[in-house]
């Protein structure tokens, strides 16, 4: 019997010990990472499961449980599986390990803590679709990440886990690692592709390039998202039933959530999906235990730097989709990001629509050209060199990139009911919104704090005016004030 | 009744979409912005191009749709039309978004409209002010880049004016097929660049200018020549090869400008070769012949009247008739009226049937004439398409770039069989290459190893490989095809303007216009003709064969320059020593003119009206648009004056008149009146023969069309081991006039060198680049061997034209293959 060691405190976060732990189970071990330890702690014992029932039954399986997508879109696994046309070969699953999510770092534990959990999530999809090559696709800037997924690869093939004939099935699979070029919108899945593909990172159009229908290299795929897959072990080894029975009926499971901002104790949580309240992440003592030398909350951003925001108000709103779309915003790629009451709203704006505006990958004229410009009147506003002119001009802009009303939070001190997500567009995908969302919210949630940058300069009037009265005589009126 | 039966066809072929409260049917698969514009609805649009894969990329196009799940907007050019679709260009959505897409393009546009070339015609102004905002509210600085940058010796590009809508880039991946300008940086950097060193060299760079939707590519023969609405236009077509690429002829106080493409969906789609867009430059050039001279025993020029001119040539052609003979070679750069005119003439007048358009580097005129003809749209569908020879992108430019895309769309299966690794063997599902000499033998085992060939439609697509061969390898070959796949039509790659229309008229020994033979159209062109040669005469090998024994008197160059082209230049230099005078007719002072006695200056490409044939037999308009220098005249005029001046008269009195005489006496010609020709939508030209309609099946036809056995398979030529076989091949740009006398072209040459496989180099102990001596049966020269590993092994590559040194110093017309020696010096 192999000495499965000592389990660690080990930052950041995961510290939840009440929750149960679907994906980070392995995480309190040093050598979470190694094949040994995984090997001693339940490794593969998910793939075996799958192996010994049809590809129909673990695809059956995965569907039972809802897997809602942990990239972004939250869309259920098992049912984007069944999307691909039955008759049409070769297809291929690409993992997307991209993640550049402002706020998000929750896959990047899961690919250096875990990467044979994810290895044997690949194994599990693939046999369930019949695919027969995989595709990982890690950010070009996590570099132990990717060292280590590379190690247990070697290893995992060497232990003919991965490869031909695996654990001696007639199931053959290969997995093929890739490192990005460092560019935010490859996360997106079609961009994706065509990094894969070796042609810049920049979208393609849905219609007619959705994955599942003409994905890499004209064939079908499946993208999917790392947490995503790191599930699958789990669900097999323990039944959708037993998946199913953790968190609520629409968002079973668990889901991670990356923390950052000013609370007490940043890092990444595994949290009940659809239960969990942003109350309870945010003050929760096994999670952040509240804010920085306990100072107020002013504003969060629940689902990566891309989602609107919320305020105290809507702390009460669980971890589920259809509730934090009513409320405004959405769950987005599982990051939270606290701001407490010393935060600068505009500036804390200008940071994210910046980076947004900077990863455009300049494919479409909406997020090209109007990204760049929101980022240089919020820069001039932010130097206290604005007028209210540019305050509308920003709303204006950002109504060519998204016309129609954006989503916000309810907002009782402003009297602002909600207005639910999500948004309409002009672009192709959704990095020209994301320029445009930190905008909306600070400037619909705080309008008071980009008035108060104004220069006032051109509300006096800089000369005194002649002004002939009946009488004849003339008068100075107004005065320089 | 039938109401109803094509309603049903439409609802099984066609959907019911709504365009701004319209209904109106489309195909099935129409994208929305095509639909809405079939249907008089403009949807502005930068990045779309009809004849490029939409990407959706600029986001003008945005419309609102509706399919049933609320409206929505959508990029018109990626979405295909769908039952119960319901489309608004003008709703207020609609209208704020085309609105603010402009106003983004616009933010950081110089606005240099004053000084830019594209103003007036430009896509982003006419469609700011037709769907814009009125004005700006963008006050920040504006992206700034050096403008404009060189990307090639044609091309300029200004990337501030630069939309990036991926209309140059993508035609210049997806259709040229030469990914040289890309996408470069990102986001709001994102700009249009070439590699270092990597310049944007590509035969049809011009295209790009000609669709960029903003004045941010320039075409260096154009630019800040003419503001667009101080030009004039005609519409014509190309001859600068036979391809015949639609083109619109733009010209400003008497001097041509720029030519544009049209698009026609039988030829060439909009798009044009550089090689054929720039090369008015040279119908400008300071170097034209602008009136005739005559050269005298003390070979000094004598600049002379007209009619002197005139009745020195008729006196020298006039001698040759009388004595020894009269031969007359070229035509393949006159339109068909003057071919037909020069056809009349020497077989009426001057009674001679030598008489030869092609310079003894071309096909069998007999063959090509008689074999079934496909169209450029037949070699674009059908099942299987072989393309046997020539390097259509060097030689056909526009063909070979329709062929590419057939074939990488999947439409065609395409096979290739070629001396060398060409433009098209990437595009091709196989590519095989051949020993020179074993053209024949190397059909026949293609043939061999794949019947498919023989199942479905089969188009051959056949040109002479290498001037340096004997052309009957090729009539052999034709042979075997004919024999092993009855059915297949072909598309015979001769390259010269209008050399198809000079066969056509008979500019080829015992040819007679219409495609008949000398012999079978006796009768019928005794009746219309006042008489006819009793004997089938020379063609060009025979005449400057003749000429070189002393046995012709008098050679008619007829815009050829046989010492430039002809593939063997010493028998040309002998038969120019042997002749007794020779009567040049051209646009230059050429190597071939500068020998003649009497030269009389025609006129050039759109100086000229009439029609031209392609080389599918399409008969097309040619336009004039301005004037000839000084005294150069219409050939068919030359015709008629030396006719008169030699006792006859060809009765043909103007260019209508001549081609109601065409289609009343050539057979293949019947039906091609003036009206069908210019007739309205005759913008795709007319392919000859019109088939007969049933009604006149029964009707008195003319003579029999035009007969041609295949030569017996001759045996394989005996190798040489110590010696390699010079192939000698053409490259678009070369040493040849046209492009010589262009400027922009002129340079593109490459000089002179022979190629080999760097195996070959090993073997002669020298350097990649090392001048040689280059011995063949014929002289010795001296050459940079230049090592290359896509030439085969035993071979040795050179240019036919190219300037330095022409191929045809090296070759024996009447030797079956070139055999070359080299060695160090
Ligand atoms: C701009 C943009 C960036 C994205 N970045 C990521 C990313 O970093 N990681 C990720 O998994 N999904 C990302 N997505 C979502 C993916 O497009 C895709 O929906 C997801 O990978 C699907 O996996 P899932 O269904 O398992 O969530 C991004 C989407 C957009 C529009
Ligand atoms: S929205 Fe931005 S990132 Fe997305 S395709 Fe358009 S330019 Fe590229
Ligand atoms: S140079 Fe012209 S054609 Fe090319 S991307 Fe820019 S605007 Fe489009
Ligand atoms: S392909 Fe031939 S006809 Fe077409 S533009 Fe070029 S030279 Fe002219
Ligand atoms: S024309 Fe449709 S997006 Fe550019």
């Amino acid at each position: 019997m192999t000495d499965i060691g000592t389990p660690i405190d080990w930052a950041p976060g995961f510290i939840a010990n009440t929750t149960p732990k679907i994906v980070s189970g392995r995480f309190e071990f040093e050598d979470s990472f190694t094949i040994e330890r995984a090997m001693a702690t339940g490794a593969y014992n998910g793939l075996k499961a799958a192996l010994a029932k049809t590809p129909a039954a673990v695809h059956d399986e995965v569907r039972g449980a809802t897997v809602l997508g942990r990239g972004g879109a939250g869309f259920p696994a098992g049912v984007k599986w069944g999307f691909m046309p039955p008759d049409k070969w070769p297809r291929y699953l690409v993992v997307n390990g991209d993640e550049s999510e402002p706020g998000t770092y929750k896959d990047r534990l899961l690919m250096e803590r875990d990467p044979h959990q994810l290895i044997e999530g690949c194994l599990i999809a693939c046999y369930a679709t019949g695919l027969s090559q995989c595709f990982l696709y890690v950010r070009g800037e996590m570099p132990l990440a990717h060292e280590r997924i590379a190690v247990a690869l070697n290893d995992a093939y060497e232990a003919r886990l991965v490869g031909k004939n695996i654990l001696g099935s007639n199931f053959s699979v290969d997995i093929v690692l890739h490192w990005g070029a460092g560019a935010y919108v490859v996360g997106e899945e079609t961009a994706l592709i065509e990094s894969l593909e070796g042609n810049r990172g920049m979208p393609r159009l849905k219609p007619p390039f959705f994955p599942a229908a003409v994905g890499l290299y004209g064939q079908p795929t499946i993208v999917n998202n790392i947490e995503t897959l790191a599930n699958l072990p789990w669900i097999l080894s323990n039944g959708a039933q037993a998946y199913a029975e953790i968190g609520s009926e629409s968002s079973p499971g668990t889901r991670l959530v990356a923390v950052s901002g000013h609370v007490k104790r940043p890092g990444v949580y595994e949290i009940v999906n659809g239960l969990t309240t942003f109350r309870d992440l945010i003050y929760g003592d096994q999670y952040c235990k509240g804010i920085r030398d306990d100072n107020e909350l002013k504003a969060f951003v629940p689902g990566g730097g891309s989602a609107p925001w919320f305020t105290p108000e809507q702390l009460d709103v669980p971890f589920e989709g259809r509730e934090a779309s009513a409320e405004g915003s959405m769950l987005g790629s599982g990051a939270v990001i606290v701001m407490d009451e010393t935060t600068d709203i505009p500036t804390a704006a200008l940071s994210l629509t910046k980076f947004y505006a900077h990863e455009s990958c300049g494919k479409c004229v909406p997020c090209r050209e109007g990204g760049t410009w929101l980022e240089k009147i919020l820069t001039r506003v932010v130097k206290g060199q604005g007028s209210p002119r540019d305050l509308e001009l920003l709303l204006e802009v950002g109504a060519t990139i998204c016309p129609g009303d954006f989503p916000h939070a309810s907002s009782s001190r402003l009297g602002l009911e909600a207005q639910p997500f999500p948004y309409k567009m002009t672009t192709i995908c959704f990095v020209g919104p994301s320029a445009f969302a930190p905008i909306h919210s600070a400037l619909t949630l705080f309008p008071e704090e980009f008035e108060a940058k104004l220069t006032r300069r051109d509300t006096i009037p800089l000369m005194s005016m002649p002004v002939a009265d009946a009488t004849g005589t003339d008068e100075s009126v107004g005065a320089v004030s | 009744m039938t109401d109803l039966a094509s309603a049903s066809e439409v609802n099984e072929t066609g959907v019911n979409i709504t365009i701004n409260g319209v209904r109106v049917v489309a195909p099935k698969g129409e994208l929305v912005i095509d639909a809405a514009e079939r249907n008089g609805v403009y949807i502005p649009r930068f990045c779309y191009h009809p004849r490029m894969e939409p990407v959706g990329m600029c986001r003008q196009c945005l419309v609102e749709v509706d399919t049933g799940r609320g409206p929505g907007l959508q990029p018109s050019c990626m979405l295909t039309v769908s039952d119960d679709m319901t489309v608004d260009t003008e709703s207020e959505t609609t209208k704020r978004a085309q609105e603010g897409m402009l106003e983004f393009l616009l933010v950081n546009h110089p606005l240099d409209c004053p000084v830019c070339d594209k103003g007036g015609e430009c896509p982003l102004q006419d469609q700011t002010l037709a769907f814009g905002p009125g004005e700006s509210r963008f006050v920040e600085e504006k992206r700034h880049y050096e403008k404009p940058i060189p990307i090639s010796d044609l091309v300029y590009l200004d990337r501030e004016r630069c939309i990036l809508c991926d209309r140059c880039t993508r035609f210049a991946k997806d259709i040229a097929g030469d990914p040289l300008i890309h996408f470069m940086h990102r986001g709001n950097e994102t700009q249009v660049l070439t590699f270092p060193d990597d310049p944007f060299n590509s035969y049809f760079s011009g295209n790009t200018v000609q669709i960029c939707p903003v004045g941010a590519l320039t075409a260096r023969p154009y630019r800040f020549r003419a503001r667009p609405w101080d030009l004039a236009e005609v519409e014509s077509t190309c001859t600068t090869c036979s391809v015949g690429c639609r083109v619109a002829v733009q010209s400003s106080r008497n001097e041509l400008l720029r030519y544009e493409g049209v698009d026609i969906e039988s030829v060439n789609h909009g798009w044009l070769c550089d090689k054929g867009r720039f090369g008015f430059e040279s119908v400008n050039s300071d170097q034209r012949l602008a009136g005739p001279y005559l050269r005298d025993v003390n070979n000094s020029d004598q600049l002379v009247g007209t009619n002197a001119a005139l009745e020195a040539a008729a006196t020298a052609i006039g001698a040759g008739r009388g004595g020894g003979g009269v031969g007359v070679i070229g035509g393949a750069r006159l339109n068909n009226e003057s071919a037909y005119a020069w056809s009349k003439l020497a077989r009426t007048v001057i009674g001679t049937d030598n008489i030869d358009a092609q310079l003894a580097d071309g096909l069998s005129a007999q063959m090509v004439l008689s074999l079934p003809r496909a169209t450029i749209a037949d070699a674009t569908s059908a099942d299987n398409v072989v393309v046997i020879g020539t390097d259509l992108k060097e030689e056909l430019p526009v063909l070979f770039l329709r062929l590419k895309g057939a074939a990488q769309s999947g439409r065609i299966k395409l096979t290739e069989l070629s001396l060398l690794v060409t433009g098209l063997s990437k595009h091709a599902s196989a590519s095989h290459r051949y020993v020179p000499g074993e053209l024949a033998h190397a059909v026949g085992e293609l043939l061999a190893s794949n019947p498919q060939l023989a199942s479905g439609s089969t188009v051959v697509v056949i040109g002479r490989p290498s001037a340096a061969d004997f052309p009957d390898e090729v009539e052999a070959a034709v042979g075997v095809l004919t024999a092993g796949l009855p059915l297949a039509t072909f598309l015979p790659a001769l390259r010269r303007g209008n050399v198809m229309g000079a066969l056509d008229m008979g500019l080829s020994p015992g040819v007679l216009p219409g495609r008949v033979s000398l012999d079978e159209g006796r009768d019928w062109f005794g009746s219309v003709w006042s008489s006819l040669p009793g004997e089938v005469g020379l063609d060009t090998a025979g005449m400057l064969e003749a000429a070189a024994a002393g046995r012709l008197d008098t050679l008619v160059l007829l815009g050829a320059d046989p010492l430039a082209d002809v593939p063997d230049r010493d028998l040309v230099e002998r038969a120019f020593a042997g002749v007794g005078s020779i009567v040049a007719i051209d646009n230059f002072v050429t190597e071939s003119v500068k020998r003649a006695n009497v030269v009389l200056a025609s006129t050039a490409f759109a100086e000229v009206g009439g029609t031209t044939t392609n080389l599918e037999g399409r008969v097309s308009r040619l336009g004039q648009m301005i004037t000839p220098p000084g005294t150069a005249r219409a050939d068919w005029m030359i015709a008629a004056e030396l006719a008169w001046r030699l006792g006859g008269d060809l009765e043909l009195e103007s260019l209508a008149q001549i081609w109601s005489e065409i289609e009343a006496v050539a057979p293949s010609h019947a039906g091609c009146t003036l009206e069908v020709v210019e007739a309205e939508g005759a913008i795709e030209g007319v392919v000859v023969p019109i088939p007969k309609s049933p009604d006149l099946a029964g009707a008195p036809s003319g003579p029999a069309s035009i007969r041609w056995s295949a030569p017996a398979l001759a045996e394989p030529p005996s190798v040489d081991g110590y010696s390699l076989r010079l192939v000698a091949r053409r490259k678009l740009y070369d040493a040849a006039t046209n492009t010589q006398m262009a400027p922009s072209l002129a340079n593109l040459a490459e000089q002179a060198q022979l190629m080999v496989h760097p195996g070959e180099l090993r073997r002669l102990g020298v350097e990649s680049g090392t001048r040689v001596n280059v011995t063949s049966s014929r002289t010795t020269v001296v050459l940079s061997l230049v090592g290359d590993a896509a030439m085969p092994r035993g071979l040795a590559v050179m240019g036919l034209r190219q300037p330095g040194l022409a191929a045809s110093e090296l070759i024996d017309l009447r030797a079956a293959i070139t055999e070359l020696r080299i060695e160090s010096r």
